[in-house]
């Protein structure tokens, strides 16, 4: 997969001769991809959108107002008003708080597991080593999709468990790629040095075959963030995810669908700002991975 | 490849046991049960219901006649959400909507995902290449439960040309396999463009046109058998998605599809149907993987199994 606008290569300009880092090198790339610099500023604007403006606002969230209901957007209201009154814009913002919350919580946690889970296995080899992947595999044939609504249908809906169980579903690839990562430098020089001058196991993997994966495990987490909070969306779409009056982005598309054809906005601004975040981050994503992976670019 | 393949199905046995066991424990050690939610039962017809149903033995004594009835029967149990039908039953009527839904829906991704992704890769860095690689982002990015409802805002609120919901002749599934299909339509595009970029500037294609082939045949003969594989290889993984999309789609457009049960008896706390359901479908899930890389050994010789 490959993105739109093409990073020139930077290897003729004389910052390079000079000597880059990776990072400085990969910063350069990343501003000169104009799609991901604006999806960064969107989601820059967003992200500080959703935690000032409920304080801005004059109403909250959980306010109804039975004079109110079902109101289109005006000066006052300015995405309208939901079924019960409750102004929508709020809403709409704690919805945001609560989606990209998921998100970063989520990716966070299979983040931790995936990168660990992966170093391990690629690092040990051998047998432990097919041992670790074959549950991997195993794990990656169980419908977890089911198995997730099954939890939360009969156990809890706590939005806590939410979290947990989306990044405990989504660290399978991260720990495949960083066990990739890791079987490719294990053996090189500056690894047998560390061994050679006795530096522990954890620290080897701590502070020389974690670092050097980082460049796939950054992009691959900025993809899992809006995967993530698709996921949550879809679950609380099915009305097991986030139970109101707070709301997610899903809480209140599912809301909208039942008033589709005379109150369409209770839909349209709910779902249009999800999508649009969704769209930044995959855009950020994909500019990423061009910036700090120059080979994965195959055009 | 013979061994290849006898060897898959047999590791697929633990993982079809472990679906089993997992998914059953879950459900039956969940607080609450079939008959304590919504309808409030008096406890004698309770305890008696519980008997018929055997929920009322100590739990290991239910997993273990469970696991005799679905290895040695075939048999998935009683349904106690739709009373007088087996998970059976349920399942014999949802499937083959799930089925004509999903496989509608990857169709429709593939024509129209490698359309995108061949004319994308063919006007390389053109406006159209930027064009059809944004929708494709866009179409990653717009969840099917926004997709759906707008469609039917537009084409059946406004236009009145399609039908908004229900299920019964071909106009009932346009809408709902367009909405499913719309992800995947997109990630095929884009595997589809990379893939025939990197062919179309490899050796071989600079050997075929060095020849004097014509483009077209070039594109048809030599490089379109290399941009497939991503495609085919996204398939497996796909499918797993298109199952959990079915779910929502079904929902959204009351399609009595395998998802709409499972939502259902989930609510209902039917044990049996969610445990059926979901090893039916981990079933599925397996059966397709190993489809997909049958066909990858037969598109790439390069590949052998062993």
């Amino acid at each position: 997969m490959q993105q739109t606008t093409p990073t020139v290569a930077t290897t003729e300009s004389p910052a390079i001769v000079a000597g880059t880092s990776l990072w400085q090198d990969a910063w350069q790339r990343l501003l000169k991809n104009r799609l991901a610099v604006v999806s960064a500023v969107v989601l820059g604007f967003i992200l500080i959108a959703v935690t000032v403006g409920p304080l801005l606002s004059p109403y909250t969230f959980d306010q109804t107002d039975a004079a109110a209901v079902y109101l289109p957007p005006s000066a006052a209201h300015w995405f309208g008003t939901d079924q019960l009154g409750r102004d929508l814009f709020v809403r709409t913002l704690i919805g945001g708080r609560i989606s990209l919350t998921v998100g970063a919580i989520a990716s966070l946690v299979s983040l931790v597991i995936g990168v660990t889970y992966g170093a391990v296995s690629g690092y040990l080899g051998g047998k432990v080593d097919e041992a670790m992947m074959r549950l991997v595999d195993i794990l990656y044939s169980l419908p977890d999709i089911f198995l997730v609504i099954v939890l939360l249908a009969f156990f809890s809906r706590d939005i806590f468990v939410l979290f947990a169980m989306l990044g405990a579903i989504s660290w399978l690839t991260m720990a495949r790629i960083v066990r990739g990562q890791v079987l490719s430098i294990k053996n090189r020089e500056f690894v047998e040095a560390a061994r050679a001058i006795g530096v522990p196991t954890h620290q080897i993997l701590l502070r020389h075959l974690v670092p050097n994966a980082l460049g796939p495990v950054i992009v691959y987490t900025t993809l899992t963030i809006p995967s993530v909070m698709l996921t949550e969306a879809f679950l609380s779409f099915l009305g097991l995810g986030v139970q109101p009056p707070l709301s997610s982005w899903g809480t209140l598309v599912q809301e909208g669908v039942g008033a589709i054809s005379v109150y369409p906005w209770h839909l349209l601004f709910p779902g249009a700002i999800m999508t649009i975040t969704l769209f930044s981050l995959n855009f950020l994503g994909d500019g990423l991975r061009d910036a700090l992976d120059p080979q994965s670019r195959k055009d | 490849m013979l061994r290849f393949i006898l060897r898959r199905l047999l590791l697929a046995i633990p993982v079809l046991l472990a679906v089993l066991t997992i998914s059953f424990f879950l459900v039956r050690l969940a607080p609450g049960g079939p008959f304590m939610e919504e309808r409030a039962y008096p406890e004698v017809v309770r305890q008696k219901l519980e008997q018929k149903y055997g929920l009322d033995k100590p739990i290991h004594e239910q997993y273990l006649n469970y696991l005799n009835r679905v290895v040695f029967h075939l048999d998935l149990g009683p349904s106690t959400r739709y009373i007088e039908r087996s998970v059976g039953d349920v399942i014999v009527q949802g499937l083959p909507n799930s089925m004509i839904l999903g496989a509608s829906a990857y169709l429709i991704a593939l024509v129209l995902g490698m359309g995108a992704g061949i004319l994308a890769a063919l006007r390389q860095n053109s406006s159209v290449d930027y064009g059809a690689m944004a929708v494709a982002v866009l179409g990653v990015s717009v969840p099917n439960f926004v997709l759906g409802p707008v469609l039917v805002i537009v084409l059946s609120l406004s236009l009145y040309l399609l039908p908004p919901a229900r299920w019964g002749d071909l106009s009932h599934l346009i809408l709902p396999a367009l909405t499913l299909s719309a992800l995947y339509t997109a990630y095929i595009a884009r595997l589809t463009r990379s893939g025939l970029v990197e062919v179309l500037r490899s050796d071989y294609i600079r050997t075929a046109r060095a020849k004097g082939l014509r483009e077209g045949v070039i594109l048809v003969r030599h490089a379109l058998k290399g941009a497939v594989l991503p495609v085919v290889s996204y398939s497996g993984p796909a499918l797993a998605f298109l199952l959990g999309g079915t779910i929502v789609v079904e929902r959204l457009f009351l399609i009595p599809g395998l998802g709409n049960f499972f939502i259902e008896a989930a609510n209902a706390r039917d044990a049996f149907i969610v445990v059926g359901v979901t090893l039916v479908v981990a079933t599925l899930l397996i059966l397709f993987n190993l489809l997909v890389d049958i066909l990858y050994a037969f598109i790439d010789p390069r590949i052998a199994y062993k």
